[in-house]
């Protein structure tokens, strides 16, 4: 597939489940060279002239299309910025499959900064999924800081899925949406770090039309001696509903700091948070060991499922 | 030795330490139950009986005394082991878990990839509908009656040589009582030489046992056949129905 090593490819199913050339429009960023992109009669990719990145111009009414765009860094030492603009035209049903996948063998530190800025149209129903892996046995290492904003019109939907489960040794995402009347955003994110890993996310979230929604649910897990900063914010400043909820597993010495906060600035905003940080129960792990699993099989799938 | 006792307690005592005191939970207990053979462990609130149940799962361990199962002292044995040789667990109060779904726990149970129709060969079988269950997780959206049930199933897909069901028919619907029953006896006519013990307060469910234990503060009061238990038993708080309890 488009003369990529054998790392790339193993990347790209990591982070994208792609082992063939998608259906589609994409583009493929590789060591922050283009690597492959393919344009509709209704998805255009053009690359920003500054070279910093790339717009995606999506038509008003397209249904049913998927856009790949993952990211690839396997040379040790690449650090850089990229910004991604996506104007997503009224009434769309679109899925975008994003993600970076970073594979350090050396000595230098490689990061990647993704900022993404989307608009959604009216009526528009956007599914972003978002998988973020790292590799690699260097002591150089992978860091992936991620900046998401969305901007959603009238009655748009916007389903985010957003996961890393492994291997990046440093994080710090940040996503800010901001909502007109009837628009709901569904957030998705699943987390998890080991060894000595640090991650930080944080969402502020402002629901300025009447009737719009916000729904945030991260699950994650902390384990061995990593740190988790999990700081959500909602602000309802029209007749609105937000909801978000933190829930957690540490493990070893694993740290976790959840700080949601809600902010009403009308009196009929509905605002409710949940945080639930804890160890994996240990009726939980007794009623696996009865069905004949050891202890470390039953703390496995504990963390499968509540990571599902 | 022949036909020797599938699981045989000796001297079996369990304490706890409770404000700097230890309190006794059971007493030097001593029971052996033989293959195919289907028992009730009735008795009093607060008697011992989950704890004994626990015990014999390895969930505790005895402060002394002694746990024999198929000839083998397993006194000193995890969970994990005494699952593996063929010991099951139905817990009085099932385990919720995020993100697990009832098909993966069945599978779980099972010890092997089992297809959609064999785990909801188990669900129905335990009168629940299988396609409005197998894709649920079993968090806090379930009811405790279905999760009731979903602990009972686990068991079906085990299908070991001994099976304990703690108060298996609390929060189940009098009307499916007729179901349970018959979900132990097919049990045991599918696995050969297979022996259930159940904790119950249910006369109906006393009735079908080959013999009845009666634990009370912590020891073994009375044990028989159901002719020379239940008369004695009947009018007592041992058992009565629930609905009687709350006259
Ligand atoms: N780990 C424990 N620590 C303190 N007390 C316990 C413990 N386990 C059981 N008990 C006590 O032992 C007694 C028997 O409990 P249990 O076996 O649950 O009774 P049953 O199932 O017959 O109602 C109760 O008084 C209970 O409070
Ligand atoms: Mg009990």
């Amino acid at each position: 597939m488009l003369g990529l090593d054998d790392i790339s490819k193993m990347i790209l199913n990591e982070v994208a489940d792609i082992t063939d050339e998608p259906d589609g429009a994409y583009n493929f960023r590789v060591n922050s060279q283009l690597a492959g992109r393919n344009t509709t009669e209704n998805i255009n990719i053009v690359s920003k002239e500054n070279g910093s990145g790339i717009d995606i111009f999506i038509k008003p009414g397209t249904k049913g299309e998927n856009l790949h765009i993952p990211v690839v860094i396997n040379e040790s030492g690449v650090k850089e910025t990229v910004y991604n603009d996506f104007f997503i035209g009224d009434n769309c049903d679109v899925t975008i499959v994003a993600g970076c996948g970073i594979d350090n063998c050396g000595a230098h530190d490689s990061q990647h900064d993704g900022v993404h800025r989307f608009y959604v149209g009216k009526n528009s129903r956007i599914k972003y999924v978002e998988k973020h892996f790292g590799s690699g046995s260097g002591d150089g290492k992978r860091i992936l800081n991620p900046v998401t904003e969305v901007y959603m019109e009238e009655n748009g939907v916007m389903e985010m899925e957003m996961e890393q489960i492994k291997g990046v040794d440093s994080t710090n995402r940040m996503t800010i949406a901001e909502l007109k009347a009837g628009a709901k955003l569904l957030i998705k994110e699943r987390l998890m770090t080991h060894g000595e890993q640090t991650a930080v996310s944080g969402y502020k979230v402002s629901l300025n039309g009447e009737g719009s929604t916000a729904d945030v649910v991260s699950r994650s897990v902390a384990r061995d001696t990593s740190s988790q900063t999990f700081n959500a914010c909602i602000s309802g400043n029209a007749p609105c509903s937000g909801h978000t909820e933190c829930d957690s597993i540490i493990m070893d010495s694993g740290k976790i700091l959840a700080i949601p906060s809600l902010e009403a600035n009308d009196v009929d905003a509905m605002l409710v948070h949940e945080a639930a940080i804890g160890k994996i129960a240990g009726d939980q792990l007794i009623k696996l060991m009865t069905l004949g699993l050891t202890e470390a099989e039953a703390e496995q799938q504990i963390i499968n499922g509540f990571l599902s | 030795m022949g036909e020797c006792n599938m699981l045989e307690l000796k001297n079996l005592s369990f304490s706890v330490e409770e404000n700097g005191k230890q309190k006794e939970i059971l007493h030097d207990l001593n029971l052996s139950i033989d293959n195919s053979k289907f028992v009730v462990i009735t008795g009093p609130n607060g008697s011992g009986k989950s704890t004994l149940a626990k015990l014999i799962m390895g969930i505790e361990k005895p402060t002394s005394g002694q746990i024999l199962f198929d000839g083998e002292d397993i006194t000193r044995l995890s969970i994990t082991e005494r699952a593996k040789r063929g010991i099951s667990f139905a817990f009085q109060q099932p385990v919720r878990f995020k993100g697990i779904r009832v098909h993966d726990l069945l599978r779980l149970a099972a010890g092997k990839d089992i297809s959609i129709a064999e785990a909801c060969n188990y669900l129905s079988e335990v009168g629940l509908c299988a396609r409005d269950y197998i894709e649920r997780e079993i968090n806090s959206s379930l009811s405790g009656g279905e999760l009731k049930r979903i602990e009972i199933a686990t068991l079906l897909a085990r299908q070991t040589k001994l099976s304990v069901f703690d108060e298996p028919e609390a929060g189940i619907d009098l009307w499916s009582f007729q179901n349970l029953i018959r979900i132990f006896e097919n049990m045991q006519k599918e696995i050969k030489d297979s022996s259930i013990i159940i904790i119950s307060h249910q006369e109906r469910i006393l009735r079908i046992a080959d013999e009845i234990v009666l634990l009370s503060g912590g020891t073994i009061k009375k044990q028989g056949s159901v002719e020379d238990i239940l008369p004695e038993l009947i009018g007592t708080t041992a058992a009565v129905d629930a609905c009687e309890k709350l006259k």
